[in-house]
């Protein structure tokens, strides 16, 4: 696409603001080439709001903004598939352009939401490597660990496995202190409509 | 008889819109198209769309160059992009509920293939109901969508015409310029945000373009 100077364009467009009309008094800016770059409204849309000294604050802000949703998003594929975090962080009312205090609001809830989330992931990563530990003692002493059960939600995997220390011959097992991990095979299967 | 293919302009930008987001833009295409029933060719692309999608693939979109420049831009216009979702976004989540991506008719079924196929969100207008400058502004007070439609609250940002607004950008359209059944011609718009190219818009609305031409 040929490049247009925006000065050029902005000029067209102030030119356009001092005429006083609303509408109609600036034509879309053609670019060399014939492709239309239509940077401009062919029309003076409303006052900008947005003060010049503010621009730069907004352009950080915006880009912190990207940078914490990026941060988001990583968390979010990385805690999957486990259950129990948070991170809607509260709409500003949108889609408008915010104010600059709320650009501020909402790059510190984000801030704060990416901070929430590390910490509770690293505080359930801690939990599942404890668990990860416990059951390869269970799987060397099991007699340590009577009745214990760990799951696969238990150390961050999805699906329905779990380790259970239980007496191997029931009764006779219990009494003697004969003890043994069962490996569940899985989730049950899904079972249709009895055909019967 | 040639039919002239459709040509891809860039429609205008507020001023301050395209200082706050340099890379703002909105693409359009023209189309001498009409909606209605889908064909059973479109129907079956629908039917492989939503075999590829998958749990997993859902979790991970968000990572993804093009999903992910949209969540940043909702974000950055002060919506959660976990609550209203970007069109992409809610698309896939639709199948994973529905166990399947569902056919309404011939406009909407191609809205959802080119979305979901490169990210990008596309609208369509009634192209005999709109003026000929379409872009994207700030509302001002007390502005209406579309002729009657609901009052926006200001400093909205929306699709817009030299008159009126037309969507909001969220995915919104004015019932007065949406497409319906008696519409021939159609204005495609497609959102482009920073960190989108430009041949993920071109490939949306061609997209678009083409399922309409095969359905018809």
């Amino acid at each position: 696409m040929p490049d247009v100077g925006e000065g050029a364009v902005l000029a067209e467009h102030d030119a356009a603001v001092s005429g006083g009309s609303r509408r109609g008094a600036v034509p879309p800016f053609d670019a060399p080439g014939g492709l239309r770059r239509g940077a401009v409204p062919p029309f003076d849309a409303f006052p900008p709001h947005t003060r010049p000294e503010e621009r730069s604050a907004r352009r950080t802000l915006l880009d912190q903004i990207e940078r914490l949703e990026g941060e988001l998003s990583s968390l979010f594929v990385s805690t999957w598939p486990r259950k129990g975090f948070e991170f809607s962080v509260p709409s500003q009312g949108g889609p408008r352009m915010l104010l600059l205090s709320e650009l501020e609001i909402l790059r510190d809830d984000l801030a704060e939401r990416v901070d929430h989330a590390r910490r509770s992931l690293s505080d359930r990563t801690y939990v599942e490597e404890r668990h990860r530990a416990r059951i390869e003692e269970m799987l060397l002493d099991p007699s340590k660990h009577k009745w214990v059960r760990i799951t696969n939600e238990d150390i961050g995997e999805p699906g329905c496995k779990h380790w259970h220390v239980r007496p191997r011959w029931g009764i006779l097992g219990f009494l003697m202190n004969w003890w043994r991990v069962r490996i569940s095979s899985g989730c049950p299967l899904a079972r249709g409509a009895d055909p019967h | 008889m040639t039919v002239a293919a459709p040509e891809l302009e860039r429609g205008w930008v507020d001023r301050e819109l395209a200082e706050e987001f340099p890379a703002l833009a909105l693409w359009l295409m023209r189309v001498q198209a009409r909606s209605g029933h889908s064909p059973d060719a479109v129907r079956r692309r629908l039917r492989q769309l939503s075999d590829r999608i998958t749990g997993g693939h859902v979790i991970h979109m968000r990572q993804d160059p093009v999903p992910w420049a949209y969540r940043v831009f909702w974000r950055q216009i002060g919506i959660d992009p976990d609550t209203d979702r970007t069109p992409v976004e809610q698309i896939a989540l639709d199948r994973l509920e529905w166990g399947g991506l569902r056919s309404r008719n011939l406009l909407d079924d191609a809205l959802v293939i080119a979305t979901f196929e490169t990210g990008v969100p596309v609208i369509a207008l009634d192209a005999d109901k709109v003026g000929k400058a379409i872009g994207l502004r700030l509302t001002g007070d007390d502005e209406r969508l579309g002729e009657a439609g609901r009052i926006l609250s200001s400093r909205q940002i929306v699709v817009a015409d030299e008159d009126r607004c037309l969507a909001v950008l969220s995915g919104e359209v004015s019932q007065d310029h949406g497409v319906r059944d008696s519409a021939r011609n159609m204005v495609l718009c497609a959102l482009q945000v920073k960190g989108v190219p430009e041949i993920s818009i071109e490939e949306a609305l061609w997209t678009v373009s083409d399922t309409l031409a095969d359905g018809e």
